[in-house]
């Protein structure tokens, strides 16, 4: 994709792109268990492709998470397009998606002659890129992270989404309104297979559709959705274009590790056979239509992934809601929920509510109690949320702390009495 | 009877992964009775070059769904797939599109 966005911007081109792109590349190693030798390799090779491109670009690692603010969590307004005179727009290269692509190395890629004269774009070193080693403290905390994940269906959308909400801090604090992925019409069929099985299927039409705008402020593109990842490959072989190859956490994992990695040996194995699967699945994706629930335009966003909720806590006939209510009653109880304990059993009937006050005393139903049904089930495979960056818990107390304001302010007498008994 | 062919092997987007990390290879296949087709040629590959976890490479007869074939940088699809009879100095690219190499 970042070849083609360069070629889209050379001066020959018959119709030029307009916008100002950067790179991002972000080194998950610590979460697949690489050394800091194979890391430091593979950073330096990108660097060099980076440089080569010759757009701003910018090395993050994913440790950084530990250092986010929890505004990275909340969905800002749409930006006036004039704001900033001309509008910038990222280009983020997954090169880790697109390793599967190219299979030769730069040794010396022919630079068009244009990208010379464009030179007078800085090219900056990264500001926030590996100044030197990370710091061990963070890179210890995220191997333990993601080695108490049970599964690796859980881990790897613990990974996307920990990696979602980095690029977007990296587009936010650089001035970036979009983010362009490098999804390819396969990998968004097989997104959206896997989406359905993990119970994402509300979501489906932001998760694979062109654009994707519940960040509010910046908007996710996928530009390459048109495009089979067998074109991408040919296009990748018969131009040259140079790759570096990372090792994910599911390289080499077996075929039944995942439902992604399951999702995928199917759809691949039926493309074989029948092979106007991928495309089919891929057209429909393009009717979903990304409606508000119920008609309603603004409500509760999941805590993790950004999407408008699913779910209504309140209405316990459903068998959603009776599993949420279970779950508040088989909860241990913690130090700080003791005092609430006396109040639990009576207060079952307020949990569906979401002000019974035991449940907001223990920080992980606190959390599950503002996710999304798939998130939840990701979540449940994450046996202690200590481990979880801070700006997330953060972000849940103060998200619990507004809503029971709320709440208070509309309940009449019973919200006093509740909330004295969980200070007592 | 078929004469000793000299072809390069090459592997690209993580598959060079089960080959030691080595993308290249060139190979001389042996004389055989029948002429070398891409199917005996993955057989010979299976047994000779594969290092670990077959079952990522070959599936049954043919290449697990999600590795393309290249021959000569034209797809397999348009050459007869693995009927397609080696010839000498061809070049065989093998690309894993999957996510797990």
């Amino acid at each position: 994709m970042v070849w083609q966005v360069l070629e889209g911007l050379s001066r020959d081109s018959a119709k030029r792109l307009r916008f100002v792109p950067g790179v991002v590349y972000v080194d998950e190693g610590a979460a697949c268990g690489r050394s800091p030798a194979d890391r430091a390799h593979t950073v330096a090779e990108m660097r060099l492709l980076l440089q080569a491109v010759g757009f701003p670009w910018h090395v993050v690692t994913l440790e950084e998470v530990f250092s986010l603010p929890p505004s990275v969590l909340r969905c800002f307004p749409q930006e006036p397009v004039g704001a900033v005179g001309t509008y910038k727009v990222a280009v983020d290269s997954y090169l880790q998606q697109q390793h599967a692509l190219g299979p030769e190395r730069a040794g010396g890629s022919p630079i068009p002659a244009q990208e010379g004269e464009r030179a007078g774009q800085p090219c900056s070193h990264d500001p926030r890129g590996l100044a030197g080693p990370q710091p061990a403290a963070q890179t210890e905390a995220l191997s333990q992270l993601f080695g108490s994940v049970k599964t690796l269906t859980a881990k790897e959308e613990l990974l996307h989404t920990l990696r979602t909400h980095l690029i977007l801090h990296v587009a936010r604090t650089h001035g970036y309104s979009k983010v362009m992925t490098g999804d390819s019409c396969t990998r968004l069929a097989i997104k959206l297979m896997t989406s359905l099985a993990l119970g994402r299927g509300a979501f489906l039409a932001w998760d694979t559709g062109f654009s994707d705008e519940r960040h509010g402020d910046v908007v996710v593109v996928r530009p390459m959705r048109d495009h089979t990842l067998k074109e991408v490959a040919f296009y990748n072989r018969l131009f040259a274009v140079p790759s570096v190859l990372a090792p994910a956490m599911d390289t080499r994992a077996p075929e039944k590790a995942s439902i992604h990695r399951l999702m995928e040996g199917f759809l691949l194995r039926l493309q074989v056979q029948f092979p106007s699967t991928v495309s089919t699945v891929y057209r429909t994706s393009e009717k979903l239509v990304k409606a508000p629930r119920d008609g309603r335009a603004t409500g509760p966003r999941c805590l993790l992934c950004l999407c408008a909720l699913d779910i209504d806590a309140s209405d316990s006939a459903t068998a959603f809601g009776a599993q949420t209510l279970d779950f508040s009653q088989t909860q241990p109880p913690t130090p700080r929920a003791e005092a609430g304990s006396p109040t639990e059993v009576g207060s079952a009937q307020d949990c569906c509510q979401g002000a019974g006050p035991c449940r907001r005393d223990d920080p992980r139903a606190r959390v599950m109690e503002q996710l999304c049904y798939s998130c939840r089930a990701n979540m449940k495979d994450v046996p202690s949320f200590d481990l979880l960056p801070p700006y997330i818990l953060a972000e849940a107390q103060l998200r619990s702390q507004r809503a029971s304001q709320d709440i208070q302010e509309c309940l009449v007498e019973d919200s006093a009495e509740d909330s004295l008994t969980a200070e007592t | 009877m078929a004469a000793p062919l000299s072809v390069e092997v090459e592997f690209g987007g993580g598959a060079e992964l089960l080959f030691n990390g080595i993308k290249k290879h060139q190979v001389t296949l042996p004389g055989q009775e029948e002429p070398w087709d891409i199917r005996s040629l993955l057989v010979w590959i299976k047994k000779n070059l594969l290092k670990e976890r077959p079952e990522l490479f070959i599936q049954g007869d043919s290449v697990r769904p999600g590795i393309l074939v290249l021959v000569n940088d034209a797809d397999w699809e348009l050459l007869g797939e693995l009927d397609y009879q080696l010839q000498d100095q061809d070049s065989i690219l093998f690309i894993s599109t999957l996510h797990g190499g």
